[in-house]
């Protein structure tokens, strides 16, 4: 009896001794919350947002985005286009170091690009695949020749794709590269336990090293939201994504501050307009029972009870703020009576629809919401909530009649439209095919002045926004929550958090 | 003695080939392809074609089986397609922590349920009795991923007394382990807390009544003696090692509360996998566990068998 | 027992016990309450649509996430529905989860049980060591993995609970078979001459039925936990079709805004859980013979 109560009390006695907090962590050590565990982080090979969010303190590109969506300089310092636009010539940044204090020179950029090419299972391929091969002009200037004229392939280079990697370490590592990456960027590899953390320490021959004033980072995956913010409330977390309708709470606490910034991808249903037999319903085969579906819809409201206002409501493939939104064709009000009008004339008054929806809690409320304003007009929406790895093959297969679906968004318009509504193209699940709306696609890729490009975006959108493959609903913003401590975050609407200037008191 | 036990370990064999059908064909049969599942957003057919022949996806099931067994003889348990890494070193990397979560639970456990199931032995049929069940009862009446959340908000957000989740290893820090594990711990013995309090409850009735006892009370010792040191004594062997079976409930538990308190053990790692269809982990830390789970019964069966001698035959 | 009082014999065997027990479970005040919650909640499942306040799928824009007030007692949830309609309504999803998977789990089980202590031999040897095989998967494992390959709704995840739970019941079954098989009774019955189906279903079955009332009065309880925790994962009731797990999920997003949301819910599950936890402690204790 006497031994169990002594152990009993010892235990208490541990406990109180833990009383210190979340534990002491260094000064200048910022732990950033990431919605899920990365997958691999080597460049090449790796598919997740969350991978290349660590990638990005850790590897540096060719070049990057401003906070305006422009391309700025990174480890290349100048770019030309030749003549005819088939060439791209690069200069290189000189005296910068790979982690493993090797030289970055031209033979490592040729490296790369034909690692992120040639590589099986490279992911990075089908970005860059307009690139037919690589020239060392001299140590510090490549030119990349390309098969066809293509404009969005800064904006490639400006991403996962333009990853530089040490070739040393890269060719002795093999295919275990991603367990210890080897870049140029400002933090290197230090350990990373699956499922828990991700540690990385400042490198200290980076190339922009007065930008860093932190020691260390570490990412740790923390996928439910309410923990998440748990532990920025209780000091466990020094940044993090917080979910729209947790805003209040940031902002009532003097702990956390805020920071949102809109993001450059979209939400919406796809249609299935052609793809095998499931198409054959009013709502794929009419185009105005699309619309009039759309026109059910109050994008505004929708916002407001799904994400308390904070969203931004759309109706193109980029948000109204964009210079490539067409202002020509702004978002349609609610209007029931038009859309019960619509579907009389289509000879459907009560169609009902299947919409397949991942089980995830947001997307459930969007799609309960939109069922829920589209019962005016008539329409019965059935939902049926999917598991994300079946549903995406349930898309591919044509499986659905309609698809509650989001884009994570590409800085070039052309990322968040082309490969999505053009025939045959791998992620246009409903098959919908338009060659007028393919030329226009292909004509705005082989000019680079906006003006010229947005001619040809509206003629895409007066198509799509007529035949409605995609109803578009939302742009989502990129919101986070950051200690008191923390100074010098400036939100990024690729939603990617950049170490430079961050700094922790 | 040895027939015994020779006998019941030539059961664990076809048990784990049982399990291994069981939970290759789960696996194998969830809708969806893992290939697709893993090439991302881009969906490059490239890398779907790649993912499918480098993973065998595209052989019958019956090949993919053996291939599969084949290299669990040779003590490879395949690779996570979602991070590259071999599912053994992911297995010897999360076992600890989840035998650590486990321990800690079952000592919770134990310092609720003993107590608990004392005193209901003791003032049998009474209103203590019932009270008694009811608090141990609670444990088990509540989603533990509630329970869960309301302590994190609690402990950590309200009186930031505990880290709010995460998981910091023994070696680093033990006061900070401690601290990781606590919450979790506790939610999880709390729902196991009432089969121990039956057991003990179960054991110390039958002491209680057995001519030992009988005879330390004739001796004059004080009640609270004979309860505590002669009884007890004895009704804890059968209790410890019933509780042994408990590891089950305690991985099913651990599943839920490893993802709350986002700790990096078994029960978060197969989680994640089945969604992502990750099967090769799955199937190798389930047939890890699975293993652990049957030799644990069988060593829960020898003990109980050497302590009473009635049930030998 | 002589031949000729068998079958009154046998018969006596069953009912005295049982008359026993109730007299027992009666007298255990804490099994009696959980009895009344459980009735209590039956009959609000039962009687839905004429208790309800509102349609409980009804959204209302302008009502989201509003406090208890005279207009709703519970307050409203995230989509403006009546959060008490809604928990209502819920009853009858997390009631049928809790009976459907265990009736799925008894109706296979008991036979399985049965023919297996029966026979004995080769059969039980097989059955039992995949009942092992099966016991072996830790319980929610194998009910996700069921759940994700039937498809995330209310029915599948009550046929993967019920899956689930099969082993438990069949290694309980077998057990009480085997432990009555060599009664002299028995022994005796097949004697006469009585054909082996007679045997299992009237001299055997009686005897099985205890305690598998006992266990599955716990393992109700056990299956509307597991509800809820299919449903933390997204594969139990789908929306807009409320019950309290989905409900309660959904409620821990937004606990420092509308902690109501959550509040309801957990109660409605804690209270009846913990009552068919009191039912079945009750009924196990009532029904033990050792118990007197």
């Amino acid at each position: 009896m006497t031994k169990w109560l002594t152990f009993v009390a010892a235990c208490w006695l541990i406990v109180t001794a833990l009383i210190s907090g979340p534990g002491a962590v260094s000064a200048q050590t910022l732990r950033i919350g990431l919605a899920e565990d990365p997958d691999m982080l080597d460049p090449t090979l790796s598919r997740t947002f969350v991978s290349y969010v660590v990638r990005t303190a850790l590897c540096d590109k060719l070049f990057d985005i401003g906070l305006e969506q422009e391309i700025v300089p990174q480890l290349a310092t100048q770019w030309e286009w030749t003549d005819d636009k088939r060439g791209l010539i690069i200069k290189l940044r000189p005296g910068v170091k790979f982690h493993d204090g090797e030289p970055f020179d031209a033979a490592a950029v040729k490296f790369s690009i034909e690692r992120h090419l040639t590589m099986p299972g490279s992911t990075r391929k089908s970005d860059i695949s307009a690139i037919s091969r690589v020239e060392i002009i001299d140590d510090h200037t490549v030119k990349l020749v390309l098969l066809t004229p293509f404009a969005p392939l800064l904006a490639q280079l400006a991403a996962a794709a333009g990853t530089m990697i040490s070739p040393k370490a890269a060719q002795a590592a093999g295919e275990n590269f991603g367990s210890h990456p080897v870049c140029a960027g400002p933090f290197k590899f230090v350990e990373r336990v699956a499922q828990d953390r991700i540690v990385l320490e400042r490198f200290a021959d980076y190339w922009d090293k007065d930008k860093i004033k932190l020691e260390r980072i570490v990412y740790l995956p923390i996928p439910d939201t309410t923990v998440r913010l748990a532990n920025l409330q209780s000091g466990g977390l020094d940044l993090a994504g917080v979910a729209a309708t947790d805003l209040d709470t940031v902002r009532k606490d003097p702990r956390l501050k805020l920071a949102a910034v809109s993001g450059i991808g979209y939400s919406g249903i796809t249609i299935n307009v052609a793809n095998g037999e499931r198409s054959k319903t009013p709502m794929g085969r009419d185009a105005r029972v699309r619309q009039a579906l759309e026109l059910s819809i109050d994008r505004e409201a929708l916002n407001q009870v799904v994400f308390n206002g904070e969203f931004e409501p759309g109706n193109q493939w980029v948000p109204p703020t964009n210079p490539y939104y067409v202002k020509e064709l702004p978002i349609p009000a609610r209007d029931v009576a038009k859309a019960k009008a619509l579907l009389a004339a289509a000879v459907a008054p009560n169609p009902v629809v299947a919409m397949t929806v991942t089980n995830n809690p947001v997307v459930l409320q969007t799609a309960q919401v939109i069922q829920a304003m589209a019962k005016e007009s008539g329409f019965d929406i059935r939902i049926q909530a999917t598991e994300f790895a079946s549903a995406l093959q349930l898309a591919a297969k044509g499986d659905f009649e309609a698809f509650m679906l989001g884009w994570t968004g590409r800085v070039d318009p052309d990322g968040n439209i082309y490969n999505l509504v053009t025939c045959n193209s791998p992620f246009n699940d409903g098959h919908y095919c338009n060659p007028e709306v393919d030329r226009e696609l292909d004509a705005a890729r082989k000019v680079d002045t906006r003006v010229d490009r947005l001619a040809h975006y509206r003629n895409v959108a007066e198509h799509i926004l007529q035949d409605l493959p995609i109803i578009y609903l939302y742009h989502a913003k990129w919101l986070y929550a950051a200690s008191a401590r923390l100074s010098g975050f400036i939100p990024y609407p690729d939603g990617v958090i950049r170490p430079q200037g961050l700094q922790l008191e | 003695m040895t027939t015994f036990l020779l006998r019941r370990l030539a059961l664990v064999l076809p048990t784990l080939f049982f399990v291994s059908v069981l939970i290759f064909g789960l696996q194998q049969l969830l809708p969806g392809d893992p290939a697709l599942a893993m090439a991302g957003e881009d969906r490059d057919p490239a890398v779907i074609a790649f993912l499918r022949q480098k993973y065998h996806l595209d052989e019958p099931f019956p090949v993919r089986y053996l291939l599969w067994v084949e290299g669990v003889l040779a003590g490879d348990l395949g690779e996570s397609i979602r991070i590259k890494r071999p599912v053994r070193d992911l297995v010897l990397e999360k076992l600890p922590v989840t035998a650590e979560l486990a321990a800690l639970a079952i000592v919770i456990a134990l310092s609720i349920g003993l107590p608990m199931g004392i005193l209901a032995a003791v003032k049998n049929d009474s209103a203590v009795d019932y009270a008694a069940t009811m608090v141990a009862l609670w444990g088990r009446s509540i989603p533990n991923f509630w329970l869960g959340i309301l302590l994190i908000l609690l402990f950590s957000v309200e009186w930031g007394l505990l880290p709010a989740s995460g998981f910091v290893s023994p070696a680093e820090s033990l006061s900070r382990n401690l601290a990781t594990l606590i919450m979790p711990a506790f939610v999880l013995g709390n729902a196991i807390a009432a089969v121990m309090m039956r057991h003990t409850r179960s054991a110390m009735l039958e002491v209680l009544s057995s001519d030992y006892v009988r005879t330390a009370r004739a001796k004059g010792l004080s009640e609270t003696r004979v309860v505590l040191h002669h009884a007890l004594r004895n009704a804890l062997v059968p209790v410890i090692t019933l509780g042994a079976l408990e590891f089950g409930e305690l991985l099913s538990g651990a599943v839920l509360t490893e993802q709350v308190f986002t700790i990096p053990g078994f029960g978060k790692l197969i989680v994640d996998a089945v969604f992502n269809r990750d099967y090769a982990v799955v199937q190798g830390v389930v047939l890890c566990t699975a293993l652990a789970f049957i030799l644990l019964n069988l060593f829960a069966d020898v003990a109980y068998v050497l302590i009473n001698p009635r049930l030998r035959e | 027992m002589t031949a000729g009082i068998l079958d009154s014999a046998s018969a006596d065997a069953g009912a005295r016990p049982w008359r026993l027990a109730l007299r027992r479970l009666a007298r255990r005040r804490a099994a009696l309450l959980g009895l009344a919650v459980v009735a209590f909640f039956i009959a609000v499942a039962v009687a839905a649509p004429l208790v309800a306040p509102y349609d409980p799928l009804a959204t209302d824009w302008r009502a989201v996430r509003k406090p208890p007030s005279a207009l709703h007692l519970f307050g409203t949830d995230e989509l403006g529905r009546d959060v008490l309609a809604r928990l209502i309504w819920g009853a009858r999803a997390s009631l049928m989860a809790g009976l459907v998977s265990v009736s799925i789990a008894v109706g296979v089980s008991v036979p399985l049980g049965l023919v297996s202590g029966y026979l004995g031999g080769a059969v039980d040897g097989l059955l039992m060591r995949m009942i092992d095989a099966m016991l072996a998967i830790p319980f929610l494992i194998l009910a996700i993995a069921l759940a994700a390959f039937l498809g995330p709704n209310l029915t599948n995840a009550m046929i993967a609970i019920g899956v689930a739970q099969t082993p438990i019941f069949t290694r309980l079954t077998r057990g009480q078979v085997l432990a009555v098989k060599h009664e002299d009774y028995i022994e005796a019955a097949r004697a006469v001459g009585n054909s082996h189906r007679r045997i299992v279903l009237r001299h055997i079955l009686p005897n099985v039925l205890a305690p598998i009332l006992v266990q599955a009065t716990l393992a109700i309880a056990a299956a509307i936990i597991a509800e809820a925790a299919l449903s933390f994962l997204g594969l139990g009731q789908q929306p807009p079709a409320p019950s309290w797990g989905s409900m309660l999920n959904t409620a821990t997003h937004f606990l420092s805004q509308a902690p109501w949301m959550a509040v309801w819910p957990g109660l409605a599950i804690f209270s009846l859980v913990l009552s068919f936890n009191l039912l079945g402690d009750g009924l196990r204790d009532a029904l033990d013979p050792r118990r007197g």
